[in-house]
């Protein structure tokens, strides 16, 4: 397993040979990349912050939870932080397993959970202003 | 007795620091530790609804305790991943 937050550039060949194991018939990999809009604004970059330690701890977490739900071999994660131009990718997610269903199916799980729990934080940037986007506020009982 | 404390994303930027201490005494609870924050930099009040709390790199609740040399942390939501993928 791999969980990496860094400001350099995602190799995505890295992931999937870490992740590749002589049972694994599939490997699965999400690629999270900047996009040029958002609700119709232009944006001209992202800004990634993170909490690093405790991200590629949650990370673990996650993805240790992933390996008792499906029959997948192994999980690498990569998150880049600072600033990113439109077409960069932000996010990786590999995940392998000897079937292609499971790791399809754990690697969607897991972009899905990643976006929820991972302190990583993104502000747009726009012509003329920018915002920190917050995600869904879990609320406290 | 300090506790230390850190701010990312929107936070760090409108209490203007990402790093903090905060005198606990014999003790705070993370949400108290938010409150005395608040008092040095006001411009984070009325943000409670929508902090989550982090005590040595573990979500925690806001009753949390929290005692010297312990790291706080101040969660926004969170918002990784790319755009809205």
């Amino acid at each position: 397993m791999l969980f990496e937050i860094t400001t350099a550039v995602l190799d995505p060949q890295r992931l999937i040979d870490h992740v590749r194991k002589d049972e694994s018939g599939a490997v699965a990999l999400f690629s999270g990349v900047v996009r040029n809009e958002t609700h119709g604004r232009r944006v001209l970059y992202l800004e990634y912050d993170a909490y690093p330690e405790m991200a590629e701890r949650v990370m673990r977490e996650i993805a240790e939870e992933a390996m008792t739900r499906w029959p997948i071999t192994d999980v690498a994660v990569q998150h880049r932080t600072g600033r990113l131009e439109i077409g960069e990718t932000s996010l990786l997610i590999a995940v392998s397993a000897p079937h292609r269903k499971e790791a399809f199916e754990a690697c969607h799980a897991l972009v899905d959970k990643f976006k929820e729990v991972v302190p990583v934080w993104k502000k747009e940037v726009w012509e003329g202003g920018e915002e920190w986007i917050e995600g869904e506020a879990v609320r406290h009982e | 007795m300090k506790a230390k404390v850190r701010l990312f994303a929107r936070l760090g930027e409108l209490a203007g620091t990402r790093e903090a201490e905060v005198e606990v005494g014999e003790g705070l609870t993370a949400g108290e530790v938010y409150q005395a924050l608040c008092r040095r930099y006001p411009a984070l009040r009325g943000l409670n609804s929508s902090i989550r709390y982090a005590v040595n790199g573990e979500y925690a609740e806001p009753g949390r305790a929290v005692g010297e040399g312990d790291e706080v942390a101040l969660i926004p939501p969170v918002s990784g991943g790319a755009n809205a993928v």
